[in-house]
């Protein structure tokens, strides 16, 4: 493989009027354990922000500085204005929060979950009803089940409501849609979208790519630090080859063989297809796709197909962990 | 938050904790008849050994062989001399204190009636609230003066000596009279400590703590909403072991009610001062139910004077046994159960248990913190 091509660093951060949050160059360790390193960015009123990552990324901590839970080692946070360290109880009562686990009680129904939140952020159901009712109404038939009895899909929901039922100014969910199907997933991003269109400021986490492409912008996180903060698209395009989409069987040895191709960049698994990068930036596509061909057919692959592709998020992640490995 | 819209939360959180409780039926089920089982099952004592003990001496006129006899008892390292009265009524406020355990009463004139051969009538007056140690007592004080009646020079066969037994407090002899406060300390300390330790540990592995800290809940407000009906249901079972003692095994209750409730509420929320202690400084179920359980129970049964007498532990544990609160809470429930005592023989160990309510509140707030870490 040639040396790696250096993939674009970040604009410095600009702190738009009135952001609801502001985070500057915070760092919190566990121990010998670094859970956020030199992490900044800032949240734009009305945003569907997106925090996406592996496991350990740093991104349940990042919350949990945000809703004023732990206190970081260095750097500065401010949520609504306020200084997650100093103004505790001005932060608490206006911000929504649903954190990674499934945090309802399974052995209250779905009415008295919701019911008791509200009593605790010091408000009723009826009076936040109006704004959690698109959601709500949808697990309302099953208001008298015990929450512990639901399906993955309706926890989510009844967890959404109950963490909007006090007409919050900002909402923090941290993975809500892991553990649940694929419909419930979309449409519980539906629903993100109904909320950020209302207005509200929603910040969100997600290991999966296909829902961080739903964000307005995203910042990607790998062993607490961020490795980009933009757009999906826009960090999609931010890859620096060209990059091809291969079929053929058998995937081991199509594997092997693009590995083994001498301008082979980088070569991932992408579900059934594999992302080849070419590392010769201004060669011809065509040329490319006939050059591979040729190449895994010499090495017995004779069922193989290949076409340029547009760079996703997901291609750009991988190289900067890469990057960020090397 | 308002004032009106700080108790509609608190009261929301109590509400909320009553319906685990309630729903949880097996567990539910275990905690109200925890209480009767046990009564049933430490139906049966422990034999022990006792030193140490403390002995009077009612003797109104001394001669050579009073003193004689007097001077054996200071001979053995088993009796302590702690008072020398002149009259029976005298001996009256010793034992209601607990000062005296085991009191001889020597009869006018016992140097004459033994020289003249007619019979000496000695009394000896044991305090057996705790049987088992009650009877040990008798039995080596009966020994002492066997012996000294051995020893005496030219003893004549007309000579009869009877020592007169007689049981305070506790006259038939029932082990489960004992046992009744011992349990109520036991119950007390397992729904106070262990049950609220269990249940605010099991909001930390739910997830929903987080979502209690986030909410602009206070602590103070958390842990009264957890402890509140807790403190309800331990209520429910001092009266069902009282209860429960009086119908099977016709236990006395000699003393206030209302004095025994309220020490039993002084008692409870010191377990659930130090049940909120234990889930703050562990992070599971297991990990609690374990500390509670080394922390809590077995120093409630084994250090508390429940089941060994703390007279006979080894001098180590005598010292350790004064921190733990059963210690103190089962001298109050055996003195206002089985001897009638009032506040004001028992403002000592009222006093020790308000002091550590006081420091483990001090603690357990300190140590349940608003934030996560």
């Amino acid at each position: 493989m040639s040396a790696p091509a250096v993939i674009a660093p970040d604009a410095p951060l600009v702190v738009p009027d009135g952001a609801p949050v502001v985070v500057r160059g915070l760092r919190k360790t566990f121990g010998a354990t670094v859970a956020l390193d030199a992490v900044s960015f800032a949240v734009a009123p009305g945003e569907l922000f997106g925090l996406v990552g592996p496991d350990g990324g740093g991104k349940t901590t990042l919350f949990r500085i945000l809703t004023t839970l732990l206190v970081p080692e260095a750097g500065t946070a401010t949520v609504l204005g306020r200084d997650v360290v100093q103004d505790l109880w001005g932060i608490r009562s206006r911000v929504g929060y649903m954190p990674g686990r499934f945090s309802l009680y399974p052995d209250l129904s779905v009415e008295e979950n919701l019911r008791f939140f509200a009593s605790v952020f010091g408000t009723t159901l009826a009076a936040g009803y109006d704004l959690i009712a698109p959601i709500y109404r949808q697990i309302e038939p099953f208001k008298d089940r015990r929450a512990g009895a639901l399906s993955g899909g309706m926890k989510q929901k009844l967890a959404l409501s109950c963490a909007l039922v006090h007409r919050p100014e900002i909402l923090f969910l941290d993975e809500p849609t892991t553990g649940v199907d694929a419909v419930s997933r979309r449409e519980f991003w539906d629903l993100l979208d109904e909320l950020r269109r209302s207005g509200l400021t929603i910040v969100v986490s997600t290991p999966y790519m296909d829902e961080a492409a739903r964000c307005q912008r995203v910042a990607l996180m790998q062993k607490g630090r961020v490795l980009a903060i933009d757009a999906p698209d826009a960090i999609g395009s931010r890859y620096p080859r060209p990059l091809f989409a291969v079929h053929g069987l058998p995937r081991h040895a199509l594997i092997e063989a693009l590995r083994a191709f001498p301008h082979a960049a980088s070569v991932q698994p992408f579900g059934d297809t594999l992302h080849y990068a070419d590392a010769r930036s201004t060669h011809p596509a065509d040329a490319v796709v006939a050059e591979l061909l040729a190449w895994v057919r010499g090495r017995g692959i004779t069922e193989a197909w290949a076409a340029p592709i547009a760079p996703g998020i997901e291609d750009t992640f991988i190289a900067l962990m890469g990057e960020a490995a090397a | 938050m308002r004032v009106r819209d700080r108790l509609q939360a608190l009261r929301a959180f109590v509400t909320k904790e009553a319906r685990h409780i309630l729903r949880d039926r097996q567990t539910l089920t275990i905690l109200l008849l925890m209480p009767l089982a046990q009564v049933v099952l430490f139906g049966f004592a422990i034999r022990t050994d006792v030193n140490e003990i403390r002995f009077a001496v009612v003797d109104p006129a001394p001669d050579a062989a009073s003193l004689g006899l007097r001077a054996r008892f200071a001979g053995t390292d088993r009796f302590r001399t702690v008072a020398t009265v002149p009259t029976v009524a005298a001996l009256e406020p010793l034992f209601r204190r607990g000062d005296v355990e085991v009191a001889l009463v020597v009869p006018r004139g016992l140097g004459d009636a033994l020289r003249d051969g007619t019979p000496a009538r000695l009394q000896l007056i044991t305090d057996a609230s705790n049987p088992n140690t009650g009877t040990t007592m008798q039995t080596y004080a009966g020994a002492v003066i066997q012996q000294w009646q051995a020893g005496l020079p030219g003893t004549r066969g007309a000579v009869r000596i009877e020592p007169q037994v007689r049981m305070r407090f506790n006259p038939t002899l029932e082990s489960v009279n004992l046992f009744v406060p011992g349990l109520i300390a036991l119950v007390l300390t397992l729904v106070s400590a262990q049950m609220t330790a269990i249940s605010l540990s099991r909001e930390k592995e739910r997830g929903t703590m987080e979502i209690l800290l986030v909410s602009p809940l206070h602590p103070w407000q958390i842990i009264l909403g957890k402890v509140a009906p807790y403190l309800l249901l331990a209520f429910a079972n001092v009266v069902t072991a009282l209860v429960a003692a009086w119908l099977v095994f016709d236990v006395p209750f000699r003393g206030s009610l209302v004095l025994l409730l309220a020490a039993s509420t002084l008692y409870a929320l010191v377990g659930l001062a130090l049940g909120v202690f234990i889930a703050a400084v562990t992070d599971s179920q297991r990990a609690a139910m374990t500390g509670s359980m080394l922390g809590t129970m077995l120093p409630s049964t084994l250090l508390s004077g429940m089941i060994f007498p703390i007279a006979s532990l080894p001098l180590p544990l005598q010292v350790l046994s004064n921190i733990v609160p059963a210690r103190w809470f089962i001298v109050i429930v055996r003195g206002v159960m089985l001897k009638g005592a009032g506040v004001v023989h028992l403002w000592q160990e009222l006093a020790v248990l308000t002091l550590m309510l006081v420091v483990l509140l001090a603690v357990a707030t300190r140590s349940f913190k608003a934030r996560l870490a």
